[in-house]
């Protein structure tokens, strides 16, 4: 049997069960999982360690004479500095705003686009662009053409309804880039939840309309309690990278005006890039690698649920 | 059947209302890049306008577009390939060979994509110094593929798990060693979902940001450091900053709609079952 040929290396045999079963584990499987592993154990372990030891040294690359241990000294400034509790905030205000903007209109627009209209195919490609658009080019369109204050397209249609210009990025510098980013992030949720919506069993819905069911009550009670696993996997998905959004900032307002756009990536960017502080820099690294932990924990628990196919 | 045909017509305006509206920031930003500075600035804005390739021929005078376009062609694709080629073993194994714990390891991959790069831009800057690998090609290849590992496997993972096992066994039964099994069998069977990983990774790749403007400066730099050059205040561009994102986006959002049917199975990371 070929059991026998795959058996010869075994790594920890289960205990006498169906054959069956038995020769799906006796594979080796250690040399199909390493590389993967070993690389991303390599990419995770060396920088973390590198970093975790910069945090705790005196490192500036202006003053490159003053070096050595200091012990707690760069967190003790960092926890101590109001900058990281409004980068903290600011960091869980992005996320959060643009999870429920991207879930939210995401799942309108999914429910949009599975009803069978004139052109929708042509439709749906169009609605799908922004996912395809570099995070540089969509912040510079918004930040030039649209929000610009004197300039942009907003101003002229605010001031054509008399309400005047708005500053977007002056007086809304993280609502601002909420709505970039939402654009830019409504059509990966719009993809995942259309796929969703159409696995739905069609009987299903057409006993629910022979029942009388009228459209809200379909959606309520159909449609949203199927969307229910992929709403989880766009949630997750999306915290991956929202925790980490940078070139939107970088583009558009670099944090500011004071600290009213800058996320804890931003932050650490201005310390060690800006202001070259290697040890101060990197334990804001740690700060933020912590935090984004705390964050994983429960993202993944609950994606964890879902992942027993 | 005339309440359903205006019912049809209401829907189509809806459907249509909301894709331009998503879609008009790239609309106009297009519409733009065929402006003079001085019509792209204009308020109230300028429909009307005689459409030049001005724009176009300052931006490539300026800048040589072909060489960034070059370098994210290429660092995309093979960043991709070597994900694909680190991923599949390892989704095969978590696929079809699960152990106590095969779970554990997933989701281990998927925390490490949550790591904020920034919390370890410093000493990977520091570690490319020393290597000679800051402004190099290798140096974002290597970078892009460790960074969509996590999630090239995880897609394939769950395309593997839609393989019907028995297929898998049959060939087991006439003998087929996992390596064969995973080359003749495998393989051609879950083309489709490896293709649609491939594409959200070749975009990913395409559109990453932070690395690509920290790690590269000029001879391996991107198309996202080529618009970051064109960012820079010196008072307002806005056209030939059209010209030059359209030259930049133009790529990926072709081959993105070429390839939407691929994407629209593929993007489901298991969520549907």
């Amino acid at each position: 049997m070929a059991e026998s040929t795959s058996a010869t290396a075994t790594v920890g045999a289960a205990p006498a069960g169906r054959s069956r079963r038995r020769s799906r584990r006796d594979v080796n499987t250690l040399p199909l999982l390493a590389p993967s592993v070993i690389v991303l154990l390599l990419w995770m372990i060396v920088p973390l360690g590198l970093t975790l030891w910069f945090s705790f040294q005196r490192y500036n690359l202006v003053v490159p004479t003053i070096r050595g241990f200091a012990g707690f000294e760069n967190y003790e400034f960092l926890l101590t500095d109001p900058a990281l509790w409004t980068a903290m905030v600011n960091t869980l205000l992005l996320v959060g705003g643009v999870l429920v903007i991207t879930v939210v209109l995401g799942t309108l627009l999914a429910v949009l686009f599975d009803q069978d209209f004139f052109g929708c195919g042509f439709a749906r490609l169009f609605a799908i662009a922004p996912f395809f658009v570099m995070p540089t080019v969509s912040a510079l369109i918004w930040k030039n053409m649209l929000m610009h204050p004197v300039n942009g397209l907003f101003a002229w249609i605010t001031k054509g309804l008399g309400l005047g210009p708005i500053d977007w990025f002056a007086d809304l510098p993280l609502t601002s880039i909420v709505i970039i980013v939402a654009w830019q992030w409504t059509p990966f949720a719009l993809l995942i939840l259309l796929t969703a919506i159409q696995s739905l069993d069609h009987e299903q819905k057409e006993a629910a309309r022979m029942d009388g069911a009228g459209p809200l009550a379909m959606f309520w009670f159909i449609i949203l309690p199927h969307l229910g696993r992929a709403i989880a996997v766009v949630v997750m998905i999306e915290t991956i990278f929202f925790l980490t959004i940078f070139a939107e900032i970088f583009v558009t307002t670099s944090g500011g005006p004071g600290l009213a756009s800058t996320n804890l990536a931003f932050l650490i960017y201005m310390r060690a890039l800006l202001e070259f502080d290697v040890g101060g820099a990197s334990a804001g690294g740690v700060i933020a690698i912590i935090l984004a932990n705390i964050v994983a924990i429960f993202l993944i628990r609950a994606v964890a649920k879902n992942l027993d196919a | 059947m005339d309440r359903k045909l205006r019912e049809k017509l209401l829907i189509s305006a809806l459907g249509w209302a909301a894709a331009a509206l998503i879609f008009f920031p790239i609309f106009w930003m297009f519409l733009t890049s065929f402006k003079t500075e001085l019509e792209a600035v204009a308020t109230p804005p300028s429909l009307f306008f005689t459409p030049s390739l001005e724009n176009y021929a300052e931006v490539q005078a300026r800048a040589n577009y072909l060489r960034f376009a070059l370098n994210s062609v290429s660092i995309s694709l093979v960043a991709t390939l070597l994900a694909l080629l680190l991923a599949v073993p390892a989704a095969y194994a978590m696929a079809f060979f699960p152990g106590r714990r095969t779970k554990d390891t997933l989701l281990w991959m998927l925390s490490t994509k949550m790591l904020p790069p920034v919390g370890v831009l410093v000493p990977i800057y520091l570690i490319f110094r020393d290597l000679n690998l800051l402004d190099t090609r290798t140096g974002l290849i290597v970078v892009y593929a460790l960074i969509n590992l996590p999630i090239v496997v995880w897609m394939l993972y769950t395309f593997f798990k839609e393989v019907p096992k028995d297929i898998l066994e049959a060939g087991r039964m006439d003998g087929a060693r996992p390596k064969q099994e995973l080359l003749h069998i495998l393989l051609p069977l879950s083309l489709p979902g490896i293709a649609s990983t491939g594409l959200l990774s070749i975009i990913l790749c395409w559109n990453e940001a932070f690395w690509s403007l920290n790690l590269t400066t000029a001879q391996a730099a991107p198309l996202t450091t080529f618009i970051a050059s064109f960012s820079s205040p010196e008072g307002l561009f806005w056209a030939k900053l059209s010209a030059a994102s359209s030259m930049a986006i133009a790529p990926i959002l072709v081959f993105g709609w070429m390839s939407q049917k691929q994407l629209v199975r593929g993007l489901t990371f298991g969520a549907v079952k």
